[in-house]
């Protein structure tokens, strides 16, 4: 196991560097220059240029830009926004809780309802439950979700008025970030009615980034239990008499649930694309709307960081996929 | 899409007549897979002839009529049967003529990968070694970052606009056909047919792309239509956030960026646009599950 | 440790808000997150909303609804003989704001002007560098390294500015947000304590609003400062729920989530109007939208084609189509909001047939030529796409062939001055101190050719005229001077002026007091809230 490990790792050191390298270079190659925004339609003169270029440290060989970068984030220094001028890292920190809420409870959604469904449309293969299931699974996985999420406030917000456009909570509410999730923040508050707040500012979002997971787990979990519900061993079983609770609920799940998970992990990647929409959309401050609006901005050091963070956290979650599946299945250690 | 890498080759060696009669009988049996089809079939058809039924030009403005809502609303006009922009352009004709962009991204993006993708995955696969191992380290890279937001600053660097777009798109997706295209060669390239063409004395080059590719196409056709799905998806999302085609193309994830301001009062101008995004996915989905289920033997028996 | 002092504040603030039950709150859905909290480091209005305008203060401020610099921090002040020399007497007993961060030990004095000051344009000072990149945008814009020589505290209450040359805008330029003043004591205890980003991050001033808490790109909040040497303001918290996106904000303002909302969709406004529980105030902008052409490139160096392709375009349809009515067609380079302003002037009339007769009297055909438009919204221009888009089918109409292009936002900027540069730009302006000196001299003077100036236009008359107005004190003479300077800007026709936006606060019923400053600030002095 531990070689295995250590396999896994040797081949993640050499491709962080190379998405640093990426991210690095991306960044310079990129039309826009931070010094020329910085004066907006007011002209900034030559000299001036010359000068903040060289306080920000643009004017050095690249290769020396590089190695400085890099040394700095093996030191857990990301650089500092030339927007806003603060650390990225303290961003990322701050903005981050709330994207991870939200996919959790994306995440959660999709699981809660995608499994059952998979689950029931394999059971009752071919029948009009199943064909509903897999054709709603099949629009879920072809939403444009910045369309489904607009449709959605026009419908829940605009014309019901049930659910807030916007925000992680109400404006009422306010206490001092404890975990940084807004669902634990509001109860450990103690002030009424927050929490029902932010459920209800959570409602939207989480269906519109849970929408493809959902999609996707769904149709896995069918695939998954069609092939185990074929099987030789769940066969005899059926043939043993055993109810078929007991033959679905514990050897055929068990074992379809293999692919399933690893399904769920492989959705981070999917959740990462998803958060920049949704949150673009609902104004919701985590690091998708954050990395889109470095993109406009031409916030350099934030988009570099900002892509090498999130490429680290996805190659972690994957790494850590690919060990949960080694332990599951030790058939596949090499 | 994990599903997909676990396909196996077809079956070995009928007549291509017989096959292509299989396939299009497991193809048919799947009534989605039909509809699919035919849904396409219209879309290409509309993109073809847009200009002879589209009722106006995509980037005519009538001053007169902006912001007009669909005919059967009250206020809604005969002559602009979906209604109009805030410059008074038809949506209709701009769907129609959306028609022809979305498809061409599908094409174009598609091929884009598929054909890179398959020349660089049958260099790893085939020759291994260290170029194999460099190959593989890229596409982990690349596919080390959310897909969206690697072609979302892919477009910042290039600028914005649809070509640049799509390249951005291609590029996010190649590392599928790569991984596809690596494993196939690599599973065939133990197989008799092939160690008997090598002692034939083929050419290596030969050998992959005459001899091995062919038999390595299902898998590959089926991650196309994926691809092609994931194009358009993306290529609208791109457009939707400003980095995409550039108005006045009518393209459709272009439209909803500008229908956007208008969320709360012509809920027309941000429903059609996001409509047609979606039929057109779904169909071509649907014929993707359809082309697995022919192309796949081992779903095809359970 | 920095955010544990933030989350020691917030935490005190949190359980003082709840004491108060009856607080009376004002949400303002704002447009964007501030770049930070120290005004001097930024340009845009969004930091400067909630930075400068609640917090602090400057020694002159714009008499709220006008362009008129009026004492503020500084009682009274005197300008030498030569015009070289302003004496300023500070306002005395004002008190910065006592918070849960810093509690002031003494008023304001003469060393918190000159440090406000001198840490801008002094490389050596030590707070120069005490943010990454701090590039003190506007003190720099504003021209004020070569123009000032000294700042000088003469006792404890008084200050003396000593410039290099005259410049009549110069008090207009001390009302703006860069000139706002700090504490001197604040940043010597964080300095001592080594945490000198603290004063970007968790501002104290003399402003009516005290800083409370930021959660990064969701909400700010204040409190009322109850020292206020203007009297404490009527309401006791404001709050700042930042909201991008615009259709968001007018949800927001119609469930009752916030009272006031910053620039509204044009689509929305009928709407809002229509809606008894909302008001909706209007003033136009400080601002120019134009199309600039480049007056050194054949055939646009010659008046008579700038001219009759000015009568081509139909301004009235940009403004409909980009604005939905919520702008007017521009006649002069400035707003009609600000002085000198001259009325006299007519419009180029809409005339495409005349436009089309004299292009071919000037022997002009099959002109081909390409129209900048900008990649982003700005407030003079909503959708230079779709304007572009406009004049493009206007020209078609006159035989000219328009090819628009577009450029990534700061390529734009940049390419854009360019003195062989091709084509007619578009662009605009927004006033930064309510001086015509601030249009006419900076963006058509000929010392700004090959930068500011993106018509590349050079006229000596003009630029006579707009020089001597800027080392004229008396505002009746350049008043004078500047209208005469429209009329040569007129015959001219270096731009073709598009339109002056006009700018729209939806707000709540339920407030009164809200006055719109021309110069676009968004300021809640004097602003109240029915229960």
């Amino acid at each position: 196991m531990l070689r295995f490990l250590l396999g896994r790792l040797a081949v993640l050191i050499p491709t962080f560097i190379g998405v640093s390298i990426i991210a690095f270079s991306f960044i310079r190659l990129l039309p826009g220059d931070p010094v020329m925004l910085m004066s907006g339609e007011r002209v900034m003169s030559e000299e001036r240029y010359q000068q903040i270029s060289h306080e920000l440290g643009y004017d050095r060989p690249i290769v020396v830009q590089y190695l400085d970068y890099l040394w700095g984030v093996v030191r857990g220094d990301f650089g500092t926004s030339v927007v806003t001028k603060q650390s990225i890292l303290d961003q990322f920190f701050t903005l981050f809780p709330a994207t991870l809420e939200l996919s959790l409870c994306a995440i959660v959604f999709a699981v809660v309802l995608g499994i059952p469904a998979g689950i029931f449309a394999a059971i009752r293969r071919g029948s009009v439950f199943d064909q509903t299931i897999m054709g709603t699974a099949l629009i879920g996985y072809s939403m444009p979700i910045f369309w489904w999420g607009l449709l959605l406030i026009i419908l829940f917000s605009g014309m019901l008025q049930w659910t807030p456009v916007s925000g992680r909570i109400s404006l009422m509410f306010f206490f001092p970030p404890v975990t940084g999730f807004m669902l634990i923040d509001s109860l450990l508050s103690g002030q009424a009615g927050a929490f029902k707040s932010a459920v209800s500012h959570l409602i939207l979002p989480t269906i519109v980034l849970g929408t493809i997971p959902l999609a996707v787990i769904a149709r896995q979990t069918r695939s998954a239990m069609l092939e185990v519900l074929g099987e030789d061993y769940v066969r005899t079983a059926r043939a043993k008499g055993l109810s078929p609770f007991r033959v679905i609920g514990v050897h055929a799940l068990r074992n379809a649930m293999i692919p399933v998970i690893t399904t769920i992990g492989l959705q981070v990647g999917v959740l990462m694309a998803g958060a920049i929409l949704t949150e673009t959309i609902f104004s919701w401050p985590g690091i998708g709307k954050w990395m889109v609006d470095s993109v406009f901005r031409r916030d350099y050091p934030v988009i570099q960081g900002g892509l090498l963070i999130i490429a680290g956290i996805i190659m972690l979650v994957n790494l850590a996929v690919d060990v949960l599946y080694g332990l599951i299945n030790p058939r596949i250690r090499h | 899409m994990a599903d997909t890498t676990a396909i196996e080759a077809p079956i070995q060696d009928p007549s291509s007549a017989r096959r292509l009669a299989e396939f299009w009988y497991y193809f048919s049996e799947n009534r989605g897979a039909v509809i699919g089809l035919v849904v396409f079939a219209v879309l290409v058809v509309v993109a073809v002839l847009a200009p002879l039924i589209a009722p106006h030009a995509p980037n005519a403005q009538y001053r007169d009529a902006v912001l007009v809502p669909p005919v059967w609303e009250t206020g809604g006009r005969a002559a602009y049967l979906l209604g109009t922009d805030a410059v008074g352009r038809d949506i209709l004709s701009r769907l129609l003529y959306g028609a022809r962009f979305s498809l061409f991204i599908g094409v174009i993006v598609t091929t884009l990968a598929l054909v890179g993708g398959i020349v660089v995955g049958v260099v790893a696969g085939f020759f291994r070694g260290w170029v194999d191992t460099v190959i593989m380290r890229v596409m982990d890279i690349i596919l080390a970052f959310p897909s969206l937001l690697l072609a979302l600053v892919l477009v910042a660097v290039l600028g914005p606009g649809l070509m640049n777009a799509m390249i951005a798109i291609a590029l996010v997706l190649q590392p599928h056909f790569v991984r596809l295209t690596r494993a196939a060669v690599m599973a065939e390239k133990g197989r008799e047919y092939v160690t008997a063409a090598q002692v034939a004395g083929a050419s290596s080059f030969r050998l992959m792309f005459r001899t091995i590719l062919p038999n390595c196409l299902a898998p590959l056709i089926v991650q196309a239509t994926l691809s092609f799905s994931n194009a358009i998806l993306d290529a609208a999302a791109l457009g939707f956030l400003g980095m995409g085609a550039q108005p006045p193309t009518p393209e459709w994830g272009t439209m909803l960026a500008e229908a956007r301001e208008f969320i709360l009062r012509a809920w027309w101008v941000v429903t059609f646009p996001g409509l047609a995004i979606l039929i057109t996915v779904l169909a071509i989905n649907l014929m993707g599950d359809g082309l697995r289920d022919a192309l796949d033997p081992k779903l095809k028996r359970s | 440790m920095l955010k544990k002092l933030a989350f020691a504040a917030t935490l005190m603030a949190a359980t003082a808000l709840s004491g108060v039950a009856s607080a009376k709150t004002l949400v303002y859905c704002s447009e964007g997150s501030p770049e930070g909290f120290d005004p001097a480091l930024y340009t845009a209005g969004t930091t400067f909303d909630a930075s400068s305008r609640p917090v602090y203060n400057r020694l002159l401020e714009f008499e709220p609804g006008t362009t008129n610099p009026v004492p503020a921090l500084a009682e009274s002040y005197e300008v030498s003989d030569d015009g070289l020399q302003y004496t300023f007497k500070l306002r005395p007993g004002v008190k910065f704001q006592t918070t849960e961060f810093f509690t002031p030990t003494r008023d304001l004095n003469a060393d918190d002007v000159v440090f406000s000051f001198e840490r801008q344009f002094k490389a050596d000072h030590p707070w120069h560098q005490y943010v990454a990149g701090a590039a003190w945008e506007y003190f720099n814009g504003m021209g004020f390294p070569d123009l000032i020589a000294s700042i000088e505290k003469v006792d404890d209450m008084t200050v003396k500015f000593t410039l290099k040359q005259k410049e009549a805008p110069f008090i207009a330029n001390l009302g703006m947000d860069f000139a706002s003043i700090m504490s001197k004591e604040y940043a010597d205890k964080l300095e001592a304590e080594g945490k000198k980003e603290q004063l970007n991050q968790m501002p104290v001033g003399t402003g009516p609003f005290a800083f409370v808490a930021y959660q990064q790109d969701a909400v700010i909040r204040y409190k009322a400062n109850a020292d206020y040497w203007g009297g404490k303001e009527k309401i006791d918290d404001l709050v700042f729920a930042i909201t991008t996106d615009a259709a968001v904000r007018l949800q927001k303002l119609k469930a009752g989530e916030c009272h006031v909302m910053p620039y509204p969709n044009a689509a929305d406004v009928e709407g809002m109007k229509a809606d008894s529980n909302l008001k909706v105030m209007e003033q136009e902008g400080l601002n120019i939208a134009y199309l600039a052409f480049n007056t050194k490139q054949a055939p646009f160096d010659r008046t008579e084609v700038r001219k009759a392709l000015a009568q081509a375009v139909n301004k009235q349809a940009i403004v409909d189509a980009v604005f939905q009515g919520l702008a007017t067609p521009a006649t002069n380079p400035i707003p009609p909001t600000m002085w000198s302003y001259n009325k006299a002037i007519e419009d180029d009339k809409y005339d495409p047939a005349a436009a089309k007769a004299a292009l071919e009297a000037a022997g002009v055909k099959d002109l081909s030529m390409k129209i900048w438009a900008m990649p982003v919204a700005r407030p003079y221009m909503l959708n230079a796409r779709r304007a572009a888009e406009l004049i493009q089918s206007d020209f078609a109409a006159v035989g000219v062939n328009v090819e628009i292009v577009s450029y990534e936002w700061a390529e734009y900027l940049k390419l854009s001055k360019a003195e062989d540069r091709d084509g007619a730009v578009m662009l605009g302006w927004t006033g930064d101190n309510g001086d015509p000196d601030n249009f006419l001299h900076t963006l058509l003077g000929c010392a700004a050719v090959g930068g500011n100036n993106r018509a590349q236009w050079c006229n000596e008359e003009f630029d006579k005229i707009v020089n001597a107005a800027k080392v004229t004190v008396d505002q009746g003479e350049r008043t004078k001077l500047y209208e005469e300077a429209q009329v040569v800007f007129k015959r001219e026709a270096p731009w073709i002026t598009l339109d002056h936006s006009l700018v729209v606060m939806p707000m709540s019923a339920k407030v009164s007091g809200y006055v719109m400053s021309p110069l676009g600030h968004h300021s809640f002095s004097g602003v109240d809230i029915a229960e």
